[in-house]
């Protein structure tokens, strides 16, 4: 539960382009590192490499490292599919699966990694996931309905609780907040200072205040211009980075004074 | 609008409606009315054409058994030969379709997709001739091996027919023409599985066959019996391809290798209205009704079946 992850000298490419260059830094578990920046940066795609959820696109490819307590994740004998399982990824968008139950939306990742589990054991570990995302008391009475009935804030902690399901040692989340409403927002930013105890979580927001009010680390991606590669300005802790950043880029983004 | 006590009717606000807004939706209207139109004059064609047939005394109709006796096996055939090429199709459709969209490079996923699609446009008398004159032959040495091995099973009883021109020769003719019209409606929704719902799967460690089923396959599930039933309709409608390919005698069997087989609905209608008159035609015109109501009821249990769970099927 809960592993560091040390990125170093990472390069990610789409097909010929570089979309983010020479990112080196080092995650700490059981803490909440958030990446800024503005749109396009490639902030989300350096999240997606973290996983090898990036290389699901076609061409797309990644030079350097991403250790995860002392595993290559990008070693040659690697499975991708197995760092998936380690790693989880809620994503901008809920996106509970339409054609399955809020139940079977939470035993979906238990019942790949462990084909033959007893219901009983398996309806425990429902109950724990959806309470782990702070969803239980509001679905326990309609766990064969469909997910896709519920609200969006709701639909997004059901993904929590799937990513959770599978007790995954690290939590990337991609804009988990900018499709829902603020009160939903708050919900989801308390679970993730909930999770944090047990969890290395990694978030990407374009809401700067969430990330003031939820990390520990935060990172700054810019880019220098349309077709420029993004890269991993400034890397500090949070207090630092929202009242005396090292670099100026920082300082003028989180101002507003561009981007 | 506020309340007003008077008793005067309050004044009729007609919505604003652009020309260009009314001609269209008025030429919508009429495609819409005219294909009612025409369905209900087919529908009360066969009705009145067949109602001499339906009420002449047993004797009179063909076979001299009347006309149930008459339909039935044709309804079996018709059925049957349809069935074949359903479960032989579908899954062939579903497993090409799921290659071209998520196995193959894309380099040759175009040209393959093409290519089944060309099997759509080959006419069914060269079906019918392919079959006959390749695949009936080739088939003969497979069926003397079922029967061989699996003549225990009434399906595969024999005797073998010589020439191959059996009822599951007829099915798999069949199979190959309704492929086309299955796989390109798979494709298409298989291709139409939002990312967001295929890259949930994979990012909970699904490999690439888990988040297919996962993903894939339930959501595109209703347009896979969409597809099988339009292919259905196709296979129960046919009637060039089994003309030429089936040959035909006897009555009701599961006998699929022998050379006993019952015909099919269209089939029948194009090999023996040329020679009828009278009461004849009336037979064969109700033979066709008894086709027009099977195909009516396979679409209304197709539309059933991808009711049933639709509030699973990510519409909403």
């Amino acid at each position: 539960m809960a592993k560091r992850i040390d990125v170093s000298d990472l390069n990610i490419y789409y097909g010929n382009f570089r979309a983010v260059e020479g990112v080196t830094v080092s995650i700490e578990p059981r803490s909440v590192t958030a990446l800024i920046g503005p749109s396009g940066c490639g902030k989300s795609t350096f999240l997606r490499s973290l996983n090898r959820m990036h290389e699901v696109l076609p061409g797309a490819r990644v030079e350097g490292k991403v250790v995860m307590d002392g595993q290559d994740l990008y070693g040659a004998d690697v499975d991708p599919v197995d760092v998936r399982r380690q790693i989880g990824m809620v994503f901008q968008r809920p996106n509970p699966f339409p054609t399955m139950s809020i139940y079977d939306n939470v035993a979906a990742g238990l019942r790949l990694n462990n084909k033959k589990m007893k219901k009983s054991e398996l309806d425990d570990l429902v109950e724990r996931s959806l309470r782990g995302a702070n969803l239980w008391n509001e679905v326990k009475d309609r766990l064969d309905r469909p997910g896709s009935g519920l609200s969006g804030g709701q639909q997004q902690r059901l993904c929590i609780a799937r990513a959770i399901a599978v007790e995954p040692d690290v939590l990337l989340m991609d804009e988990p907040c900018s499709a829902l409403d603020p009160i939903s927002t708050l919900a989801i930013e308390d679970l993730m200072t909930e999770l944090k105890d047990k969890y290395t979580i990694v978030i990407v927001t374009h809401n700067m205040q969430q990330a003031a009010r939820v990390s520990e680390q935060t990172g700054f991606f810019n880019l220098n211009g349309v077709g420029q590669p993004g890269r991993l300005i400034e890397f500090n802790p949070t207090e630092k980075i929202f009242s005396n950043p090292d670099e100026r880029a920082t300082e003028d983004y989180i101002s507003g004074r561009f981007g | 609008m506020t309340t007003t006590s008077a008793p005067t009717e309050p004044p009729v606000q007609r919505p604003v409606r652009r020309i260009g807004d009314r001609v269209f939706s008025g030429g919508a209207r009429i495609a819409g009315i005219l294909i009612l139109i025409v369905l209900a004059g087919v529908g009360a064609f066969l009705v009145v054409e067949s109602l001499p047939a339906i009420t002449a005394s047993p004797e009179d109709v063909p076979g001299e058994g009347g006309l149930a006796a008459y339909i039935a096996p044709l309804i079996f055939g018709t059925l049957l030969s349809a069935l074949i090429a359903l479960l032989v199709a579908t899954p062939l459709a579903v497993a090409i379709a799921l290659f071209i969209t998520f196995y193959a490079p894309r380099r040759i996923a175009q040209p393959l997709g093409y290519v089944v699609d060309l099997l759509a446009a080959i006419p069914s008398i060269v079906y019918g001739f392919w079959g006959i004159a390749w695949l009936a032959p080739q088939m003969v040495p497979f069926y003397e091996w079922l029967e061989e091995n699996l003549g225990f099973i009434p399906l595969f009883a024999g005797p073998v027919s010589t020439t191959g021109r059996t009822m599951l020769t007829a099915g798999l003719v069949l199979a190959i023409m309704i492929l086309p019209i299955i796989s390109a409606l798979a494709r298409e929704v298989f291709g139409q599985t939002p990312a967001l719902h295929r890259e949930a799967a994979l990012a909970l460690g699904a490999t690439r066959w888990e988040m297919i089923r996962m993903a894939v396959l339930p959501y595109g599930r209703s347009g896979v019996i969409g597809g099988a039933m339009l292919g259905l309709g196709r296979a129960l409608g046919e009637t060039m391809a089994i003309a030429l390919v089936l040959s035909v005698s006897g009555g009701i069997t599961f006998n699929l290798i022998s050379s006993g087989n019952p015909s099919t609905i269209a089939a029948n209608i194009a090999l023996e209205f040329p020679e009828s008159s009278g009461l004849d035609v009336n037979t064969l015109i109700a033979s066709g009704l008894a086709l027009f109501l099977i195909t009516l009821l396979v679409n209304t249990l197709a539309r059933w079946i991808v009711n049933r769970r639709a509030d699973f099927s990510g519409a909403n």
